[in-house]
Parts: C-alpha cells; sequence; structure tokens
C-alpha cells in the first residue's frame, strides 16, 4: 500500500478522544450522576448530585447504515442537542439534552424519519448481531436481513415497556456466534460435515492448522488424486465450522443443510443471578430469507410466553428458572428432544443432579 | 445479473425510496431484498438504495446486486485477503468478490475497522468528518457499530486505503484491531452518563488501548485478546461474556441509602413491592425488612446491582470505588462458551499511577500468555489447559477465595508438605 508521494506521518492514536464529545452538562456532572428515571418509553432522564437534568431520547437504527442516515442523525443532534449524540452497544443512537422541551419535537422528528424511539427498560431492545452475506467471508446467512424481519413484528415491544424486564437479542450467521450470549439468540446450525475441495485444499490451506482447528480430532491428512489433502471423519464431526474459518476449502455452509437454532435465557448482567450461558431450545429451522418467518415465529413464541408469565425483575433465564423446562416447553410449545441433551465438554453438569422433579 | 441493467421493472424497486423517476433507476432489480424494505423497523435496504440512487457509485450497485444473488443462492460470495496501511499488519478487513466475473462492480469491497471514542460519545462534527471523508474514499455504507466496537467502514478499493487512512488518521481516527493482537475496545456510556459508573472506564479505555496501540496494529500474539470496560457489575457491554480482559467497576464499601428517597419509594410502590421486587431478589438475601423499612447487610452483599437498579433515586453504589478484573470470556467456539471469571477482586482506579499499575500487572499476563499459549488459543482457554493456581504462579498475583465459586471437590492434588 506503500505510494511515494505520501506526505502524511501516521499518528498511531489509538481510540478517538471522547471528552470533546461530551456535552457541557456531561462534563459538569461527569461522575456526579445521582439517579435516573424513565418518564416514557425511550427517554430517560438523569439527574445530577448539582440538580442538573439530562434528558436522553433512544432511537432504534438499521446498523446497517449509510453517510446519509448518520448525517440526518447528526441534523437532529445538532437542531436539539447542542451537537451530541451517542450510540448503545445494542446499535441504539441517544441524544443527550438538558433541555427537556426539546424531547417532545425531537420524538417527532425521530419517528418522522423512520428511526422508532424506545428501547430502554423493559422492552426488547434492538438486536446485537453480525454482518452475514453482505461483508463476512465465513456466513451461512445474513444477520441483518434476519434482524429487520424480526424487529418488524417486535416493533411494538421496542416501542413499550411491558415485558418483565429488559430483553436482549441475538443473531449470528455461524456457530461462533459473533452476535453473543443474549435472553434470546438466533444463531446458525450446521447439520452435515464440511465438503472438501480436494483440488484447491493443499495450495490455499496450512494443513496442520486446519488438522489443529478440530476440537474432536476429526481431521486427519490424506492424498487424493496425488494431492495432499486432509480428509473428515464424519462419525465424529460435530458440525461446528471450525475448520472452515482456516481453511476456506473444508466448506461448512450449505444452502439447505445450515439451520437455525433459537438458544434462550444467557444474561451477562450480574443483577440478582449470577451470568449465564444460553441453552438450545428450538433448531433445524430453515434458512428462508428474505423474511425468515420460521425464526420470527419461535422467537415471538417465547417473548408472548415470557410477556405473560414473568414476573417483575425476571430475566427471561430467570424466568424458566422458576417455572421449569418442562414448563416453558408447554408454554412455548417449542419441542424438547434428545439432540437438546448435551454430549459436549461438561455435559454432565447440564445433568438434573438432584430428585427435583416437576410433574 | 449483466443483462438485467437499465431494465425498467420499476415495480419491484420501491419507486418512493429512490431519487428521480422510474425510468432513470441507477440500481438493477433486487425483488428479494425489496422484501426487507417492507414493515415499520428502518430497512437497512432502503437506506442503501437510497444512497446508491444520489451517489450512483458502481460499488454500491454491484454490492446490492450480490448481497441479491446470496439471497437468491443462499450463500456467501466474500473471501479475505491481505490489504493494509503503511506500518500496519491489521485493521483492514479484506473482501474480494468470489463471483466478480459475474458481478464485476463489487470485485473489492473492503472494511476499515476504526476505533471511537470511548463510551460511543460523538459530536456532530466528527461523524460529519467521518462521512465527508468516507464518501469521498469509499462506499458510504459503515455500521455503528460492529461487535467488535469498531466503526465498520464498509466497502473500499484497495487503491483508496491508504489516502482514505491518513485523511481519517489527520482527524484524530485510526484503525482498530483484527488478527491475532490487541483488539478494539468496548465501554459503556460511564460516568458521562451514568449513576451507576464506579470508576472512570473512558479514561481507562483510552489509557489501555493507546499502551497497546503497537500490537493492536502489528499482531504477534497466540491469538485475539480483548477489553471492554463497564462501569458497574450491569455490564452493559457485556465484558464478562465477550472479552478476555473484562474490567467491571464495583466497591467494597456499604451501598449507599439516602433514607428519605427509601422512605418516598415506599410509600410510592408500597410494603408489597419492596418484598417481592427488592428483598425477595436479592440472590444473598443480604436485605430485611426492619420496621416497614430495609436494611442492608454489607457483609452479605456481593454487589448484584439488582436493589440499586430497583431504587436507583434511594440507593447508591459505596464510596470505597474502584474495578474487578475478570479473564477468559469468549464465544463457543471450539471448547464451549467460557464465562469470565474473577481473578482480582479489587483495584482501585482513580489516578494516572493506579492505571499505569493495572498496565503493569496486564502486561504480565500478557507475557505469560504469550509464553504459554498455544497456536489459535485465547488466554481463558490457556488458563483451563494450564490451570488457574499455575496462572497466577506464572503471573505473581495472590490467590484469593473470590477467584472460586467453592474450594475443589476431588482430593487430587501434590500438596508442598
Amino acid at each position: 500500500m506503500s505510494s511515494p508521494e505520501r506526505t502524511w506521518k501516521t499518528i498511531e492514536s489509538g481510540p478517538h478522544t471522547y471528552k470533546e464529545a461530551l456535552h457541557p452538562v456531561v462534563i459538569n456532572n461527569y461522575g456526579k450522576w445521582k439517579y435516573h428515571e424513565i418518564p416514557r418509553p425511550g427517554v430517560l432522564k438523569h439527574v445530577g448530585e448539582s440538580g442538573d437534568t439530562l434528558f436522553t431520547v433512544r432511537a432504534g437504527t438499521p446498523r446497517q447504515d449509510t453517510v446519509d442516515m448518520v448525517r440526518q442523525l447528526c441534523d437532529i443532534a445538532d437542531r436539539y442537542c447542542d451537537g451530541h449524540l451517542r450510540f448503545t452497544v445494542r446499535n441504539n443512537v441517544e441524544f443527550l439534552t438538558p433541555n427537556g422541551e426539546n424531547v417532545e419535537p425531537m420524538i417527532r422528528d425521530l419517528e418522522a424519519m423512520g428511526f422508532p424511539v424506545g428501547g430502554a427498560g423493559n422492552c426488547v431492545s434492538s438486536v446485537s448481531h453480525t454482518q452475514g452475506w453482505l461483508h463476512c467471508d465465513i456466513p451461512a446467512t445474513d444477520a441483518s436481513g434476519v434482524v429487520k424481519s424480526m424487529m418488524d413484528t417486535l416493533y411494538n415491544e421496542f416501542k413499550h415497556m411491558e415485558m418483565p424486564n429488559k430483553v436482549r437479542l441475538s443473531t449470528s450467521c455461524c456457530s461462533i456466534n459473533c452476535g453473543g450470549q443474549a435472553d434470546i439468540a438466533v444463531v446458525v446450525k450446521h447439520t452435515r460435515p464440511p465438503r472438501i475441495n480436494h483440488d484447491h485444499l493443499s495450495m490455499i490451506c496450512e494443513l496442520p492448522k486446519a488438522v489443529a482447528r478440530c476440537p474432536v480430532a476429526a481431521i486427519r491428512p490424506t492424498v487424493v488424486n496425488g494431492k495432499r489433502s486432509l480428509m473428515v471423519d464424519e462419525a465424529k464431526c460435530i458440525c461446528c465450522g471450525a475448520c472452515f474459518g482456516a481453511c476456506p476449502a473444508m466448506e461448512i455452509n450449505h444452502p439447505e443443510h445450515s439451520k437455525f437454532a433459537i438458544w434462550v435465557g444467557g444474561k451477562n448482567s450480574n443483577a440478582r443471578s449470577k451470568p449465564s450461558t444460553m441453552s438450545i431450545v428450538a433448531h433445524n429451522l430453515p434458512n428462508n430469507p428474505p423474511r425468515w418467518p420460521e425464526v420470527t415465529d419461535a422467537v415471538g413464541r417465547i417473548l408472548t410466553a415470557y410477556k405473560a408469565g414473568g414476573r417483575p425483575w425476571e430475566r427471561v433465564g430467570e424466568w424458566i428458572n422458576r417455572i421449569g423446562w418442562k414448563r416453558f416447553f408447554e408454554e412455548t410449545g417449542l419441542t424438547f428432544d434428545e439432540d437438546m441433551i448435551d454430549s459436549y465438554r461438561h455435559a454432565r453438569t447440564t445433568f438434573n443432579q438432584s430428585a427435583h422433579v416437576r410433574f | 445479473m449483466e443483462e438485467n441493467k437499465g431494465a425498467s421493472a420499476c415495480g419491484s424497486h420501491g419507486c418512493s425510496h429512490s431519487n428521480g423517476g422510474c425510468g432513470e433507476k441507477f440500481l438493477n432489480p433486487t425483488p428479494m431484498l425489496d422484501e426487507l424494505e417492507k414493515g415499520p423497523w428502518p430497512s437497512f435496504v432502503s437506506g442503501f438504495k437510497n444512497l446508491a440512487e444520489r451517489t450512483k457509485k458502481p460499488m454500491l450497485r454491484g454490492v446490492m446486486d450480490q448481497l441479491e444473488y446470496s439471497y437468491n443462492t443462499k450463500m456467501g460470495y466474500w473471501k479475505g485477503g491481505l490489504v493494509t496501511v503503511d506500518g500496519y499488519g491489521a485493521g483492514v478487513i479484506t473482501r474480494y468478490s468470489m463471483i466478480k466475473d459475474k458481478i464485476p462492480e463489487a470485485a473489492e469491497f473492503h472494511t476499515m475497522r476504526i476505533q471511537p471514542p470511548p463510551g460511543l460519545h460523538y459530536n456532530t462534527a466528527m461523524l460529519r468528518e467521518l462521512c465527508d471523508i468516507w464518501e469521498e474514499y469509499g462506499s458510504g455504507m459503515l455500521t455503528l457499530h460492529g461487535q467488535t466496537g469498531d466503526i465498520m467502514l464498509q466497502g473500499i478499493d484497495e487503491a483508496n486505503v491508504q489516502e482514505c487512512f491518513d485523511k481519517l488518521n489527520e482527524k484524530g481516527w485510526d484503525l482498530g484491531g483484527a488478527g491475532a493482537g490487541m483488539r478494539t475496545a468496548v465501554s459503556c456510556a460511564g460516568p458521562a452518563r451514568c449513576e451507576q459508573a464506579c470508576y472512570d472506564n473512558l479514561e481507562l479505555h483510552l489509557h489501555a488501548l493507546r499502551h497497546f496501540v503497537g500490537q493492536l496494529h502489528r499482531p504477534e500474539w497466540n491469538y485475539k485478546i480483548k477489553f471492554k470496560f463497564s462501569g458497574c457489575p450491569n455490564d452493559c457491554t457485556n465484558a464478562i461474556m465477550r472479552s478476555d480482559l473484562a474490567v467491571i467497576g464495583t466497591w467494597k464499601d456499604a451501598i449507599q441509602v439516602d433514607e428519605a428517597a427509601v422512605k418516598e419509594w415506599i410509600e410510592e410502590k408500597g410494603v408489597d413491592a419492596l418484598v417481592n421486587q427488592v428483598i425477595n431478589l436479592c440472590p444473598t438475601r443480604a436485605i430485611s425488612l426492619e420496621d416497614g423499612g430495609m436494611k442492608i447487610d454489607t457483609r452479605d452483599c456481593v454487589r448484584c446491582m439488582h436493589c440499586l437498579n430497583a431504587m436507583p433515586k434511594a440507593l447508591s453504589p459505596g464510596k470505597e470505588r474502584g474495578i474487578s478484573l475478570l479473564m477468559g470470556g469468549k464465544n463457543t467456539l471450539k471448547v464451549g462458551v467460557n464465562m469470565g471469571s474473577l481473578i482480582i477482586p479489587f483495584m482501585k482506579m482513580e489516578t494516572e499511577e493506579d492505571r499505569e499499575k493495572f498496565m503493569e500487572l496486564v502486561e504480565e499476563i500478557i507475557d505469560w500468555w504469550d509464553d504459554n499459549g498455544l497456536d489459535h488459543e485465547r488466554i481463558g482457554e490457556t488458563i483451563e489447559r494450564v490451570g488457574l493456581r499455575q496462572f497466577l504462579d506464572g503471573v505473581g498475583l495472590d490467590v484469593d477465595i473470590n477467584q472460586v465459586s467453592r474450594p475443589r471437590d476431588n482430593p487430587y492434588f501434590k500438596a508442598k508438605y
């Protein structure tokens, strides 16, 4: 990339500085906020020890944005927030203003532009997700499309605070699950071993690296048509796709056999129960673009049951802990099956090591 | 695809979303993607189409065609490669199209990862500068924000990468991490806009990522390593699950109680709510009902945050604040999900000296991992393979009962006696 006429000398500055990004009221109350309230969906009111107040209006974005969209958001921030805004880790945009009178017109303008105001408090917030077909090199699906389809059906749950507690969603386009652990996660599940391109493999892959990448030692060196290659013990293979990341000649994605699974009960917060990992509750759902109706239906069933049965402050996983997995499957209409019994490392920790039984 | 160019299939286009009349469409028909223009949630497809029709960038037409093709065939068509800027070994995610014979306009569509300000706090001048540079050199498509915590500037030709970077770098932007090195970090809103923040995570984020800036741009370790900085145990950055080094704010002394505000809360919501929604939900039964009010036994409190979340006006974190360090969080591949586990229960994090002391410790930790880890092994996996005790020994950290949920349940070890 070296260009001879280059005049700029790189400054390895790391993250962009943040102090100039903070609203003057934020600077004056930095580290001295006393409490906050949620006066209406999508609006936070922070009060400082100084007595200063700061209103935040939160809105959903597509996450896959454009410069035009970002400039629109900047117009709002210039009009109502003295040019200050921020984003949340779930891709919502937040506008910060000390002026309470700006809240209503700002909501009106955002909604008119198509950005729904909400996502705060006891509601379904926007989805943490991956890149998919748009830009990833190993995706089995398109996360943005799944998210758009899902959020269309959950639009009102984003805009109203009617859930027992906050609901975090994520989607991922492969089993690496870059979308992360969430109350409900939609994650690709491969169901067939990788298909190997023996003609290219030794030219584009480091064989020992691909062998070492397999968690169950199912990959072995071999020779095919006089060329060094790899073979997969298909009885051992757990269809994780780890080899594909190391070796593009071991294609794991398949238009029909790469399916979706639904996972529930992930929680990162330490509030009440310790943080928890997710459990699988549905799988073998089709990868069905452009609207993925089977996936949005399963997520909807879980949310309907949780909304009806969850007690105040219970996250999805905490609700299930109280009512038990048996009732969870009954109330969601999902089906527990033999594949949902863990067979991997630490499987025993998921067995019921007690005489506690639910009838 | 080629033969479709200029086709007047404007009914499938969603004319209302594009500039100009139906006869002058820049984009090719994308009937599958157009389905994602329906419904109330903001549509990324409409955004892309509007941008493409305004800027007429062939690359955008190409990427829409390729995405439409993926929606039809249910396969992805990008492969990686090696594109970077002078002196760096990471930060540009290289994407070449595998179907450039069919769709040549997006033959190259590289992403530049850009490190945002800690806490994702922006002013509009910064964002407008970023947008102007990106529109000049790249596609104008971007993600706020990627799962790594970066601004993802998506879609640029290799020929423009260096000059685009120079222009961004002049304005204070730098590339993010990729590969086997330090990665871009993530912070929550922090003390800028949260009463629960127990340390200045924004400042520590800036400090730590500047400290490791060389290893971020020139990856040379076993695998990736990530920081996330959450101001309190609510852990809004999902640090415990999503980072090797989870720096989570906490406090040591008693929760601060504003008695008048407690009374007000009970008057408003009732004693039932106090019992059912606060006292009964305390995971360690540290709160009891006393004379119609609440009493917290600090010795039983594990700083979970629930009562503070339920009564933000009445309860606040204690005064002796700092951080806990948890290590080893990572997702499924390949040994299963690893939740981060507690390594350092408490460290003060107020002064420049505190931050320096923390950086020295992290240097030690990474050195140990660099010496003992295997290729493609995250630090949590190394600790699990080698042993927590051996790790603590190796970096000179004290053993602490808080590092385990309980003492071991098997007798198989060699004691020193």
